[in-house]
């Protein structure tokens, strides 16, 4: 027991994805314009990363070690391709919004690595509980950084008004405010670990 | 002209790594020194190109038979992105292989970089683009011809002009880093949040580009 809830927590603090082991920047820049469109960037990759997780444990014994990064990249490609497909269907808005970045998916390091270092080694409950706890540390650090870039960039919260937009800094919506936010909320959460 | 202003546009104006948000793995992994730098957009260039014309002509097939078969040239789409990503494993695997024949020593300086590539997520992103005409029609500069010719011959056009952005985003952050190694930079922001501050400070500059093409 104790030993599940320690890789569940594993992903969200001491080795969140972002800012602990700075994989899957291009999702984390690109989609954070918005809190609201870094969660369900965060929410797409938590559903691909606990699938690609799940299935990877349960056939590591019949993938042959020669050929398992290209039967991994399968794997993740079909729950990427079913992702994409829902959104779709039945969220067309996020879809627009997020565009190319769901298809990316699959060559996001994060959950390549998962199934690579994690699930490839590990039982199918222990290998769902990592892919939760990472896919979650992904959306929190999304979600957080959409929040910040959100607030100072065009005043709002989830899209609910919090001052006026005129005294915003439009940079943080675009892209060099991507980099910036991120690279001060980094410092901010190495400065919080190094205490 | 034309030609011309794809060049500027994917280069300049909608740079891949600055404004696109592609490739920023590579960007701030193998960016610490110039010559490696050069390497990695060497090795991009050629694999880009590449795997945009054999993705073009693969998703082309995928239309065609969809069209043949059910009479809905979608119908197949669903085997897009798992068909592209095993195309581009696969070509950079054969690359690798004629280039250790045919060219030793290009093979001996691209080396390590061409395993990497596969997980480079702006050749992905890229295939991805040009296969869709909406999506490419997006990232050409909105002239009449442009919008009339789309073909292989744009898209590969844009490939290249995108890979020569990435190249030029690259060697121009390395050379940033390597002075920045000297600097004396407070703690908490040494290592990636300070090459992250300085891509951001890149970003901006490009960011005046914007309105020329």
């Amino acid at each position: 027991m104790n030993n599940a809830l320690k890789t569940l927590t594993n992903g969200i603090l001491k080795e969140n994805p972002t800012f602990a082991l700075v994989l899957g920047m291009c999702p984390t820049l690109a989609t954070t314009t918005s809190a609201k469109n870094g969660m369900f960037m965060g929410l797409a990759t938590l559903f691909v990363l606990v699938c690609s997780n799940v299935v990877i444990s349960m056939l590591k014994k019949l993938i042959p070690d020669k050929v398992r990064i290209p039967a991994f990249i399968v794997v993740i490609a079909t729950f990427v391709t079913i992702v994409q497909f829902l959104l779709k269907a039945y969220a067309p808005a996020v879809d627009e919004q997020l565009g190319l970045f769901i298809p990316l998916i699959v060559v996001n390091c994060i959950v390549l690595g998962r199934a690579e270092a994690f699930a490839a080694k590990n039982s199918v409950g222990l290998s769902a509980l990592d892919g939760i706890g990472m896919g979650l540390g992904f959306t929190l650090s999304l979600t957080v950084l959409g929040l910040v870039r959100e607030f100072l960039g065009s005043g709002m919260i989830f899209g609910a008004k919090i001052y006026d937009g005129s005294y915003a800094t439009l940079i943080f919506v675009l892209a060099p405010g991507a980099f910036i936010a991120l690279a001060y909320l980094m410092a901010i959460v190495n400065k919080i670990n190094k205490k | 002209m034309v030609y011309f202003l794809i060049f500027v546009s994917a280069i300049l104006v909608n740079n891949i790594v600055l404004s696109q948000f592609l490739g920023i793995c590579p960007f701030l992994g193998v960016s610490k020194k110039i010559d490696t730098a050069l390497g990695m957009s060497a090795a991009v260039a050629f694999v880009l190109t590449v795997a945009t014309v054999v993705t073009y002509l693969l998703q082309q097939l995928l239309n065609y038979m969809g069209q043949e078969i059910f009479g809905d040239p979608n119908t197949f789409l669903f085997l897009q992105t798992i068909l592209f990503i095993l195309v581009i494993a696969a070509l950079v695997q054969m690359i690798e292989i004629m280039l250790k024949k045919v060219s030793p020593s290009l093979y001996q300086a691209l080396g390590v970089f061409l395993p990497l590539i596969t997980t480079n997520c702006c050749i992905l992103g890229v295939a991805l683009i040009v296969a869709d005409p909406a999506q490419l029609m997006q990232k050409l500069p909105s002239t009449e011809e442009v919008t009339l010719g789309y073909n292989l011959l744009n898209g590969t056009l844009y490939a290249l002009a995108t890979a020569i952005g990435f190249g030029l985003a690259l060697v121009l952050f390395a050379g940033i880093r390597e002075q920045l190694a000297l600097a004396k930079v407070p703690k908490a922001m040494q290592g990636t949040p300070v090459a992250l501050l300085t891509a951001g400070l890149l970003a901006m500059a490009f960011m005046g580009f914007s309105g020329v093409a």
